[in-house]
């Protein structure tokens, strides 16, 4: 293990995009170029896939997941490639994001509380331990601070720690470690260190677990200057940005969501990486823009449906990566339907929301026919009861409600 | 308020190995190594485990090295002193005159593979690392020649080559890390150890004792070095810590009580660390030392504790007057000599600082450098939203 430390400067190479149109880039395998048979396949936004960037594999249909949570989503199989894929679970997806960059690279390693002997708490390392030992998926004490700051040492010191918050609430507790450390060691270094980390974790409100284990904490972390974040949404996704997220050397934060773990998936059984920085068009449309992320892009396509009985066409976009925000597709999509409802978890104050209004308002204001709505939570803990914790959390006739009104 | 007074560190030669060649000494010789023992100004305090021997062999060169460097460290925080008076240097400014002894006799006994990780009392050891001065000074006053291009400040010194991991503000934030260099130093299985360093006032945070847990559960090899100048900013020990003995505050964790004023007590405290660590999992070094100016720049440090203390401790346990002693005893090199090696020093401080300033101030695109890391092709706009564009490269 210890003689895999080669420069590995050549697999994680991003050919940096100087023009926006050609938004793909491309991923060395650590494999000779004469001896890679195009096994890994570049994906754009829009879930088309482009080989190596010469000919367009056949376009994957739009699948409508009709619920909100774990449900089996319909998929029209044979649409990736020549193969017709496997089907998994989104916390399985995340598994193999996970093994396939474990294989590939001796230096990705995990730590977290409970990750090793007993398989994560959602089963995202389960069997890891076993196959890699304990020293590369490492169970912790409960200790977040110094855990988060031990993950970021192994990082500066050239190691690619996975690191697991048990939900992403204890990782407010890391804060000052993920704020202080991870984000700007980078910048106060001069360049000499980079933080290749991965901080992961469920967040976001489950089934009435309560205020502090509902948190959402990409509105506390968004401000941090030098990290970045992205949510995952579905079990292609998942896998996707897993695997792009401990390829990047910045240290990203993936947000997961409780309630998603057991969405299931027909996935490409090619190698793939997605693009961190771009967001996913779910469903094109040409009346208003519905800009969301996570959970609620189950909520939104559930008032989709509702929203298409009704006469409206909704162009709905997963914007995955919440910072930065993919202002090229969200501006794209802004051009063309003038009108934007965001629809998110986190709070109403301060939240992913209220960046993302500034940030349209900023850049496209003379696009909009109308104010920007934005649908968020409620700006109050989240209870236990089952009733008000719904009414917490944007439902989608409340969706199609904010539709109805912003198109009249 | 008692400060643990040692007797005055008046160390007798115990034997030369070779007494004659000294008779014909000429300009101190630089490449005499011919082994001079000598013995620490007090024993060494273990918990949970066997103090190393008060004897530490050295030899002229080494002695003369840490003259001349101990030295060198002292003219930089006298003239970062002044240079802060003058509003070169801005915001914190941490000084470490008096400490110099923890930082030269540390280096004796590693390599620059074995990591150091401190906080934001960083300048001495950066240069102990290896740093220019020029890098020093230029970082103090923001300019681009400094070690992190003016961008971090005194708090933020780092090398990576030489592993000096810096250079945090956070108290206490350092040590998980410094956990996490060990932790990818087992990864690796390079034989190599990290020195997490902190202070008495980091010692009473709780991510410590959490990264110490992890430390020994997994055989980590990192040594704590608690650097202990008695006082937290303006708070005493006794008045911040129930127990002051640092060094026996890791339970199961074997620890160490070290005089930091003294260089070779600080050597052979490292030496000891390294050998136990790489097999036995971490310990905690605590080092006696003393601070003579206050906890920064804006601190007078008199409020706390009286001009007698500082100036008593001053005229007994100095590092470099125990080292300038010990030198003239072993007749290695005159007073003369040694004055000259501190004019030297003054010499080299002085036209560094003439070259640091000469240095620009970075410009506004260095703003957005370094951020991120082989970032991505969006547009950022500066803080008015409207002028300042880059792309992030």
């Amino acid at each position: 293990m210890a003689s895999i430390f080669q420069g590995v400067g050549a697999a994680t190479s991003l050919s940096s995009s100087t023009s926006i149109e050609t938004k793909k880039f491309h991923f060395c395998s650590r494999r000779s170029p004469s001896e890679r048979k195009a096994c890994f396949v570049v994906v754009r936004s829009g879930g088309v896939m482009v080989d190596g960037g010469l000919n367009r594999i056949g376009g994957r249909a739009e699948q409508l997941v009709t619920n909100a949570v774990a449900a089996k989503a319909d998929t029209p199989a044979a649409a990736t490639a020549s193969k017709p894929g496997h089907e998994l679970l989104l916390f399985e997806a995340l598994r193999e994001g996970l093994e396939e960059e474990m294989e590939r690279d001796a230096r990705v390693c995990v730590m977290g509380e409970d990750v090793g002997h007993y398989g994560g708490s959602y089963k995202v390392t389960r069997g890891l331990a076993q196959k890699y030992g304990d020293l590369r998926v490492l169970d912790t004490p409960i200790a977040e601070n110094s855990f988060t700051g031990m993950g970021i040492g192994a990082a500066m010191m050239g190691l690619r720690p996975i690191i697991e918050g048990m939900n992403m609430g204890f990782l407010l507790l890391a804060f000052n470690q993920i704020s202080n450390n991870c984000g700007m060691l980078h910048y106060t270094s001069g360049g000499q260190f980079k933080i290749p980390v991965v901080i992961r974790g469920p967040g976001g409100v489950g089934r009435q677990l309560g205020a502090e284990h509902s948190q959402r904490l990409e509105s506390y972390f968004q401000s941090i200057p030098g990290i970045q974040m992205v949510a995952c949404s579905t079990p292609y996704n998942a896998k996707g940005l897993m695997k792009a997220a401990i390829r990047s050397d910045n240290p990203v934060i993936l947000f997961e969501h409780v309630l998603l773990y057991n969405l299931k998936e027909r996935i490409p059984d090619e190698e793939y990486v997605l693009n961190l920085e771009e967001a996913e068009m779910v469903r094109p449309g040409e009346h208003v823009t519905i800009l969301t992320y996570s959970r609620m892009r189950y909520h939104v396509m559930q008032a989709a449906k509702t929203l298409v009985n009704k006469g409206y066409d909704p162009e709905v976009i997963d914007i995955r990566s919440l910072k930065p925000f993919d202002l090229y597709t969200i501006g794209n999509s802004i051009k063309k339907t003038h009108r934007v409802l965001i629809v998110e978890e986190c709070m109403r104050t301060g939240g992913i929301g209220a960046s993302l209004t500034a940030a349209i308002t900023e850049n496209f204001h003379d696009y909009l026919d109308a104010p920007i709505v934005c649908l968020s939570s409620q700006d109050v803990p989240t209870p236990y009861a089952g009733t008000l914790e719904e009414w917490t959390v944007v439902q989608p006739p409340q969706i199609v409600a904010a539709v109805e009104q912003l198109c009249r | 308020m008692t400060l643990a007074r040692r007797s005055s560190g008046f160390l007798k030669p115990l034997s030369t190995a070779c007494s004659s060649s000294f008779l014909h000494r000429r300009p101190y010789s630089t490449d005499d190594t011919t082994t001079i023992t000598v013995e620490t100004s007090v024993p060494f305090t273990g918990h949970n485990c066997e103090p190393p021997s008060r004897s530490v062999d050295t030899n002229p060169k080494e002695l003369m090295t840490f003259f001349t460097d101990m030295a060198l460290m002292r003219r930089m925080e006298i003239a970062a002193d002044s240079l802060y008076k003058s509003k070169l240097i801005r915001g914190f400014c941490h000084l470490y005159d008096g400490q110099e002894a923890v930082s030269i006799g540390m280096e004796a006994a590693i390599t620059k593979k074995d990591c150091i990780i401190t906080a934001y009392r960083d300048h001495c050891l950066f240069l102990g690392r290896g740093g220019t001065l020029l890098e020093s000074f230029a970082e103090l006053m923001g300019r681009t020649a400094g070690c992190s291009n003016g961008k971090g400040g005194s708090m933020h010194f780092y090398k990576k080559e030489a592993c000096f991991y810096g250079g945090h503000g956070i108290v206490g934030a350092q040590v998980p890390l410094g956990c996490g260099l060990a932790f990818a130093q087992k990864y690796r299985k390079e034989g190599h150890v990290t020195f997490t360093m902190y202070g008495d006032g980091a010692a009473n945070q709780g991510q410590l004792f959490e990264a110490l847990n992890m430390a020994a559960l997994w055989d980590l090899p990192a040594i704590l070095v608690c650097e202990n100048n008695h006082y937290g900013m303006g708070t005493a020990e006794w008045r911040a810590a129930k127990s002051p003995a640092y060094y026996k505050r890791g339970d199961y964790v074997p620890g160490l009580k070290v005089d930091g004023m003294d260089a070779f007590a600080v050597k052979q405290a490292c030496k000891f660390a390294k050998e136990h660590v790489l097999k036995n999992g971490p310990i905690i070094l605590e080092m006696d030392t003393y601070r003579y100016h206050g906890h920064s720049m804006s601190d007078p440090g008199s409020t706390y504790r009286t001009r007698d203390e500082i100036s008593g401790v001053r005229q007994e346990r100095d590092p470099i007057e125990r080292i300038r002693k010990l030198i003239l005893a072993h007749d290695l090199a005159t007073e003369k000599e040694l004055k000259d090696i501190e004019k030297q020093a003054r010499k080299e401080v002085d036209e560094a600082i003439v070259k640091a300033k000469e240095s620009p101030m970075p410009d506004e695109p260095e703003l957005f450098t370094n951020v991120y890391r082989k970032g991505f092709g969006v547009e950022s706009f500066g803080a008015d939203r409207k002028e300042l564009r880059t792309t992030l490269p």
